[in-house]
């Protein structure tokens, strides 16, 4: 059967009851456990005084202290709010070019425009602006839509190809191989495209691929193959791709066309925001 | 309707306590005279099953949803499993001895509590892995094996199957031992165990199939919940059913816990699981609260399980097995009695805390705070009991690794059960909320805590359910010892300082007040402790493969004991 617990001579009282040999010491409680925790009570209740607490029919205790967290929020937001309000006043009226030079404005729109970048761009563009496959890197001069402080403006404000604002930049590429171009066709120019920025291609498709080239892609890519801000085309000369360098991807894009989308951010930031963060792109490194 | 058949083909094995004192003549012929209804009630069940085979079939037939289809097919599997197995056991008329223990049952529980500890972990550590190195999210298995998916498999497969096995099968033998009774309902306790197992293989399926109610701890959908609370029931009478046909005097400290444990948990269940099916063919159901109503439901509900599943029930564990264990007395029976009334008194009262600076009215989240901090001492009522029960045993800690074990986890729960309360602090809170700190908190406590307890109930469980005059190897045991207690405290310690640095990044403003961070600089700032967090991991699990090698050699390899300690004998 179960071994009986050792008993030792000091030992205290027992309840006298025994489970399968347990028994139970009929020791006090700790004193320091009864007074801490008669402590957290009466701090409980002193809390629940001076906070809002304990629940009635029409409403809750409001507290002595008349504390509130929406109230507290609310306050924090108001004294950031004022605090700006002078210099993002000053912002707005601000000529847009002459920012950047304004020892004040200049400084206080990249550290606003970090935050406004951090928060809003940054899920996209990532959170050094270096881009990723599809969302261009903002810190080369390489730009699909100007890269001077008013275009910046310009796209952020409006943004890209989206359905929300009349205002938004919009171009659209064909999808050549929906019903454009032969296979042959498709093929040739890829290659023509490579030779422009150096890539290896394919030299015997070249020739082939130029005369396809001069019929469908100059009107915005130009003849040089340099691109067309105006319309947002990007240069496909200079070794920088939104979509890969690469055969299949160039492929892809000629067949079936890009249609990168970037949100309206006139509804969300405000003008002093949009501002700042037109700012902070443009001093990245790549601003005209 | 299963259920109520199990129930009443376990009450024909059930035997009035005379029973035990009949002469073999007499007892024999009562098991003749039920034999004849044994039968009867076997043609009902083949019946049942054939029904529940067919339904089953037939809502996969009309499956709107792939989670839903995958366990329709798994129920009709076993229920026509069942039907053949009950088919080919018609007239067998093989009666147990009914003044023994049934402790079938618990060394089954103890299988599943340590292979479904070993799946929980392998499972957490592959998580922590993905969280360090995103590529292992693999693009093959996407929507199957990416973290969203295998995150609820961890978190139910360590809390639900690994600590609810342990509590289930612990508790079986715990309130058989100290009630002097055998399990009260025949095979209602493999009913539970069973209908168990297949709560949570229904679960775990369900969430690599995208079948969730997305509430945190309670993620099953509404069939899933509703087979939970059938065996839930059954769970619920087999333990009060056998408390009441105890032979002591008094219902000793585990059970108390262990019954509050349960009785509070199907509660929360009911509650938080209220849910409207949107078809009776798939697995998608709507909540019937809304909006701040739901949050403060669901963490009401997501506190509890801790409170009640992973701090009550496991209190009821170390009242039994850490007195037993240590050959000594426990320290104060007044002691037992404050702190398990304040403890479930206050416990289900602190929910709101997981809901600091929320839409939840300030009132809820000052009285969940307050109630946190007051249940700082009753928390540590358990731990004060666990500790002293050790004194003048305290050399036992030198030679008995088990010992160690179940004093490391007590600890843990008093570091934990403090930490807690603090993090429920509203200034403290605005700092740690959303962190890994609270994840690390989580795994102080279910690592240390609630795991090496259940190391510790293992150990000493196995020799004695299969009769083994010790542990295969106490060196192995040290291992395990070891092993765990260093991965815990580097989990626990990453997760501090990843959890700390990532809320100071976030609040940090510069001159102007404006964010400095993003919170992709946060992600990146983790990466080190990421994969520290997920080598702590790693070392528990290895611990935990050792012990599984140990129980199973204790099992294999170990002298076989002569005396039996599973005969019922009352205390005088």
């Amino acid at each position: 059967m179960s071994k009986k617990p050792v008993q030792k001579k000091q030992d205290p009282e027992t309840t006298g009851h025994s489970w399968d040999g347990i028994e139970e010491f009929n020791n006090p409680l700790p004193r320091w456990w009864v007074w801490v925790f008669y402590a957290t009570i009466v701090w409980g209740i002193g809390y629940t005084i001076a906070y809002p607490a304990w629940p009635g029919l029409t409403g809750a205790t409001k507290g002595v202290l008349g504390w509130s967290q929406r109230a507290d929020v609310e306050a924090d937001i108001v004294t950031a709010n004022d605090k700006l309000a002078p210099i993002n006043a000053k912002l707005e009226a601000a000529e847009l070019t002459a920012i950047p030079g304004d020892a004040e404005l200049g400084g206080y729109s990249a550290s606003a425009g970090a935050a406004v970048f951090k928060t809003w761009c940054a899920q996209c563009h990532g959170s050094g602006a270096a881009g990723a496959v599809g969302y261009p890197n903002l810190l080369d001069n390489d730009w699909l839509w100007g890269g001077d402080i008013e275009n910046i403006y310009l796209t952020v404000k409006h943004g890209i190809r989206n359905t929300e604002d009349d205002d938004a930049r919009y171009a659209e590429m064909p999808a050549f191989g929906q019903d454009y171009l032969e296979d042959e066709q498709i093929d040739a120019v890829v290659n023509y495209v490579m030779s422009l920025s150096g890539e290896p291609m394919d030299a015997s498709l070249v020739a082939a691929g130029g005369e396809v080239f001069a019929e469908e892609c100059t009107s915005c890519h130009m003849e040089d193959g340099t691109g067309d801000r105006e319309q947002g085309a990007p240069n496909l000369t200079d070794a920088i791709w939104l979509y890969g360098g690469d055969y299949d991807s160039i492929r892809e894009t000629v067949s079936n066309s890009r249609f990168g989308v970037m949100p309206s951010w006139s509804n969300r930031l405000s003008e002093a925001q949009i501002r700042a963060v037109s700012v902070y792109v443009h001093q990245l490194g790549g601003g005209e | 309707m299963l259920f109520a058949l199990t129930q009443i083909n376990a009450r024909m094995g059930v035997w009035d306590d005379n029973t035990l004192s009949l002469n073999p003549p007499e007892r024999s012929r009562i098991v003749l005279g039920k034999t004849k209804g044994r039968k009867m009630l076997n043609y009902i069940k083949l019946i049942a099953l054939a029904v529940v085979t067919l339904c089953a079939l037939i809502a996969a037939n009309y499956a709107r949803d792939v989670a839903y289809l995958v366990h329709a097919i798994i129920i009709a599997l076993v229920s026509g499993g069942l039907f053949i197995w009950t088919l080919r056991r018609v007239g067998d008329t093989t009666s147990h001895p009914q003044n023994e223990y049934m402790d079938s049952v618990v060394r089954a529980g103890v299988i599943a509590t340590a292979f479904w500890g070993v799946v929980g972990f392998l499972a957490g550590v592959f998580i922590a892995f993905q969280l360090a190195f995103p590529v292992l999210n693999f693009e093959w298995a996407e929507g199957y094996a990416n973290f969203g998916r295998l995150r609820p498999l961890h978190t139910s497969a360590v809390i639900f199957a690994f600590g609810g096995n342990a509590l289930i099968a612990s508790s079986f033998y715990v309130v058989q031992r100290t009630s002097a009774a055998r399990l009260w309902g025949g095979n209602l306790g493999w009913f539970v165990f069973w209908g168990y197992q297949l709560f949570i293989v229904l679960a775990a399926t369900g969430y690599l199939l995208g079948g969730t109610q997305s509430k945190e701890y309670a993620e099953p959908e509404w069939y899933v919940d509703l087979w939970l609370t059938v065996v839930w029931v059954a769970y619920l009478a087999v333990f009060l059913g056998t408390i009441i046909k105890r032979k002591e005097p008094h219902i000793y400290v585990a059970n108390w816990f262990y019954l509050s444990f349960i009785i509070t948990v199907a509660m929360l269940h009911l509650v938080n699981n209220a849910t409207i099916p949107v078809s009776i063919f798939g697995s998608k159901s709507v909540i019937v609260w809304a909006g701040v109503q739901d949050a403060m439901t669901q963490w009401w509900y997501g506190h509890n399980a801790v409170g009640f599943f992973l701090t009550a029930g496991f209190l009821g564990m170390m009242y039994y097995f850490v007195p037993k264990q240590a050959e000594r007395p426990v320290f104060s029976y007044k002691l037992s009695i404050i702190h398990f009334w304040a403890l479930i008194f206050l416990y289900i009262w602190a929910g709101p805390h997981h809901l600091h600076y929320t839409a939840l009215p300030d009132w809820a989240s000052t009285l969940g705070m307050v109630f946190s901090i007051v249940l700082w001492m009753p928390s540590w009522g358990g731990m004060i009991n666990g500790l002293m029960t050790l004194s003048g045993a305290w050399d036992k800690l030198r030679t008995d690794p088990v010992i160690r074990m179940m004093v490391i986890s007590i600890g843990f729960y008093g570091m934990s059960t403090f930490e807690g309360p603090m993090m429920s602090i509203r200034a403290v809170n605005s700092l740690s909320h959303y962190t890994d700190w609270t994840i690390g908190h989580v795994h102080s406590g279910a690592l240390g805590w609630n795991g090496m307890i259940t190391f510790g109930v293992l150990y000493f469980l196995v020799p004695v359910l299969w009769k083994r005059e010790a542990l295969y190897s106490l060196k192995l045991v040290s291992w395990h010892f070891w092993l765990a207690t260093i991965g815990i405290v580097l989990y626990a310690a990453s997760m501090w300082v990843t959890g700390i640095m990532e809320g100071l990044m976030w609040r940090e403003v510069d001159a102007n007040g404006f964010l400095v961070n993003s919170f992709a600089d946060t992600v990146a700032a983790k990466f080190p402790m990421y994969v520290v967090r997920g080598l702590g991991g790693l070392m528990f699990l290895l611990g935990s493969i050792i012990m599984c090698y140990n129980l199973w050699m204790t099992v294999k390899k170990s002298p076989a004991k002569e005396s039996s300690l599973s005969v019922a004998v009352p205390a005088e």
